[in-house]
């Protein structure tokens, strides 16, 4: 059993990432959620804490060629006013909106999100049906070492992922959406504030003539990661939007998903309001 | 032992150099070592907002923050709207509409209400709801707070 015994603030990625080296680090952002976590004892600090706010390299909205990048330590907030979110991804707004209350969203930060990797996480929805790639950053020997990948492929279980334990999530880049691209969201819960979902679906693709092509479905909160739905892209993928194909694909998305009993809601309700609620976003997406 | 670590920030306009526990946030700091109790314990998981603060201008909830993290920043607090004028404005319409009853959500609902009128020049009672939906009453029923608010922004500055 480790013990804190460090407490780091590194100005640069390559201190970081040189620091990540050993694993044994707990790594600090807004703290929104390391806070509580650890006070109650659920998250137990290893050697070091280290607080990554002072690195320039992990803030900032920017367009990088046909990607718009969003740096790690970029608010929900930040996200949710930035120009160039507002413009190209206005699904991704549509989901900081519905993210906790207005203080959490101005502490809370999108690596965070990725990182706490909750299956009802507000971000990730918007983001799997938009194909974001994760950013990571290493430094297997002495060099700084980036790569990226899917998000899809990026949550493993509740709170668990890909990143290994000397990696640093340093952003996420998302393709700018085509002219004709539609992409809607929506979060099921009691109150529209610091509610945790109890499903979230988002749906996108691009629209041409009635016809709806790469789509993207996801759903939060009914399986241990956020997950695409496959079965239900299939069944809408290059088919006019019409009654029947929205009431085939609700109806597949409800046999797609294997929600569990907890605090918020039943299986079985989980499953038909992902009946329902897929049905109603697919009207509006056929009405866009 | 727990680890220690030295911190220095501006605190309500007045720099300061505290020694604080790395694992302990900020809530804690201000009332704990610093004293400052204006700032209150709600439910310590960011449910209820009472204890808001403005950290480099926005608004957020210290039982959230490390301590550590207010290392080089500027923070305000409750006690630091004592000499604001926008915040003189805000208590005025608090009392006038009778928005503070047992009194306890008041210092963060003065807190974030100062940052949503820093926001929005002239909130309508939407914007007023949606920017207060992280804090939490239990006496007023909110709309006297919400009032209050919307009274406050509507006035020319």
């Amino acid at each position: 059993m480790t013990e804190l015994k460090h407490y780091y603030a590194p100005t640069s990625l390559d201190q970081a990432v040189e620091c990540l080296k050993d694993g044994d680090v707990t790594i600090l952002a807004g703290g929104t959620d390391l806070t509580p976590q650890s006070q109650a004892g659920r998250i137990k600090f290893k050697h070091t804490l280290m607080n990554i706010r002072h690195i320039p390299q992990l803030s900032g909205i920017t367009l990088e060629g046909d990607e718009i990048r969003i740096g790690a330590l970029a608010t929900i907030t930040e996200i949710m006013e930035h120009p160039l979110v507002k413009q190209h991804l206005p699904v991704l707004v549509e989901a900081c909106d519905h993210f906790a209350s207005d203080q959490i969203r101005n502490a809370g930060t999108i690596g965070g999100n990725i990182c706490n990797a909750s299956p009802a996480g507000d971000t990730l929805i918007p983001l799997l049906v938009l194909d974001a790639r994760v950013e990571l950053a290493s430094m297997p020997e002495d060099k700084l070492y980036r790569h990226s990948m899917p998000l899809s492929t990026f949550f493993v279980g509740p709170g668990k992922t890909r990143k290994s334990l000397c990696e640093l999530v340093t952003g996420v880049r998302i393709p700018v959406p085509a002219a004709n691209h539609v992409a809607r969201f929506y979060k099921l819960g009691t109150r529209p504030a610091l509610d945790i979902s109890t499903i979230s679906i988002g749906v996108a693709g691009c629209l041409n003539g009635g016809v709806l092509s790469q789509v993207r479905v996801a759903f939060g909160a009914v399986a241990p990661t956020p997950v695409r739905a496959e079965q239900t892209e299939q069944a809408l993928e290059g088919k006019p939007l019409d009654a029947a194909t929205i009431e085939k694909a609700a109806a597949i998305a409800r046999d797609e998903v294997h929600p569990i009993d907890d605090v918020r809601a039943s299986a079985w309700y989980r499953k038909e309001m992902i009946h329902n609620i897929t049905k109603r976003i697919l009207g509006h997406v056929a009405q866009a | 032992m727990s680890l220690k670590h030295d911190i220095e920030f501006t605190l309500n306009g007045v720099k300061r150099r505290v020694q604080v526990d790395v694992t302990m946030n900020a809530l804690a700091m201000l009332r704990d070592v610093i004293g400052l109790t204006g700032t209150k314990y709600g439910c310590g998981e960011g449910e209820c907002g009472a204890c808001t603060i403005q950290v480099d201008g926005v608004s957020l909830n210290s039982c959230l923050m490390f301590a550590v993290d207010c290392d080089g920043r500027e923070v305000t607090t409750i006690e630091g709207l004592a000499n604001d004028p926008q915040a003189d404005a805000l208590r005025d319409a608090f009392v006038e509409h009778g928005a503070v009853q047992c009194g306890f959500c008041t210092p963060g609902m003065v807190m974030q209400a100062d940052h949503i009128l820093h926001k929005h020049e002239h909130p309508d009672e939407g914007c007023v709801k949606r920017g207060l939906e992280g804090n939490l009453c239990r006496c007023t029923g909110y709309k006297k707070i919400v009032d209050a608010v919307v009274a406050c922004g509507a006035t020319e500055k």
